[in-house]
């Protein structure tokens, strides 16, 4: 039986309270965000609570990405938009911080060292 | 540190996602070899690995039949990577994405793979080999640091 490359894409959510004790959801990725990524992130997006505004992607675990990742966090950045979500990011290495400048991804999500800056970001 | 050689690394790949991770971490070990630093080496795997995706889906179409060859060529402080398939050529035009038409779903979100590679290493190149394959063309140098 021929090879194939085993999924290495996880993704989960997170409740967790910002500075103010208002609720925020994180979207934790970890290992590869790639075009073999969708089923994944998008399942754990549905599992983001309704009345989420306030949504963070951690991508501190995340190891590679390339741009159909890129792509989908496009995706996912547009149904949050959609639904009147607020996005803040952190946790990408200087590497993919620069890739998400150069694309412009930055606009539409802040980046930031770690959860706690992330997480005091959101205007009120 | 490796300088002033002259030497060659060539693989062959099948034409499945995943495999281009391999090409991946060869380009950085001899990066490593050469010198490059840690930023530059993170560009460099970032642009190998589009070109060896744009091989496996646009050049070979996820033939299994067709492989994909890796050449990485070690000269007087530089590094080329050549990406090679078997199609009959993408010619697209390279433009920097769009980032607010692509949220507003004017354009595709994907398509930022030639974009990522021109602008991650020194030269990019796209051109047909003799036998009517794609090559792509990238090189990094190691006194682009110094500028």
């Amino acid at each position: 039986m021929a090879m194939q490359p085993q999924l290495n894409t996880r993704a989960h959510v997170d409740e967790v309270k910002g500075p103010d004790g208002s609720p925020v959801s994180v979207l934790r990725f970890t290992g590869d965000i790639t075009s073999t990524s969708r089923d994944v992130v998008f399942g754990a997006y549905q599992q983001v609570p309704a009345a989420t505004r306030k949504l963070v992607f951690d991508f501190s675990k995340m190891e590679y990405m390339n741009s159909s990742g890129i792509a989908l966090i496009i995706e996912l950045l547009m149904a949050a938009n959609k639904s009147d979500r607020s996005v803040q990011s952190y946790g990408l290495s200087p590497h993919f911080q620069k890739v998400f400048t150069m694309v412009g991804l930055n606009k539409y999500t802040s980046l930031h060292p770690d959860e706690a800056t992330a997480c005091a970001a959101f205007a009120d | 540190m490796v300088q002033d050689i002259t030497s060659a690394v060539e693989l062959r790949l099948p034409s499945k996602l995943g495999f281009e991770k391999v090409a991946m971490q060869t380009a950085s070990g001899v990066a490593r070899l050469m010198g490059f630093p840690d930023d530059r080496i993170e560009d460099l795997k970032t642009a190998v690995a589009e070109a060896c995706i744009n091989a496996i889906e646009h050049g070979n179409r996820f033939d299994e039949r067709l492989s994909i060859g890796i050449v990485l060529s070690m000269e007087d402080g530089k590094l080329e990577v050549k990406i090679l398939d078997s199609g009959s050529g993408l010619h697209k035009k390279i433009h920097p994405p769009d980032i607010d038409r692509k949220m507003h779903g004017e354009e595709q979100a994907r398509g930022m793979g030639m974009f990522l590679m021109q602008a991650l290493v020194d030269e990019a190149e796209w051109t047909q080999t003799p036998h009517g394959g794609n090559c792509v063309r990238l090189m990094i140098r190691l006194d682009k640091e110094e500028e």
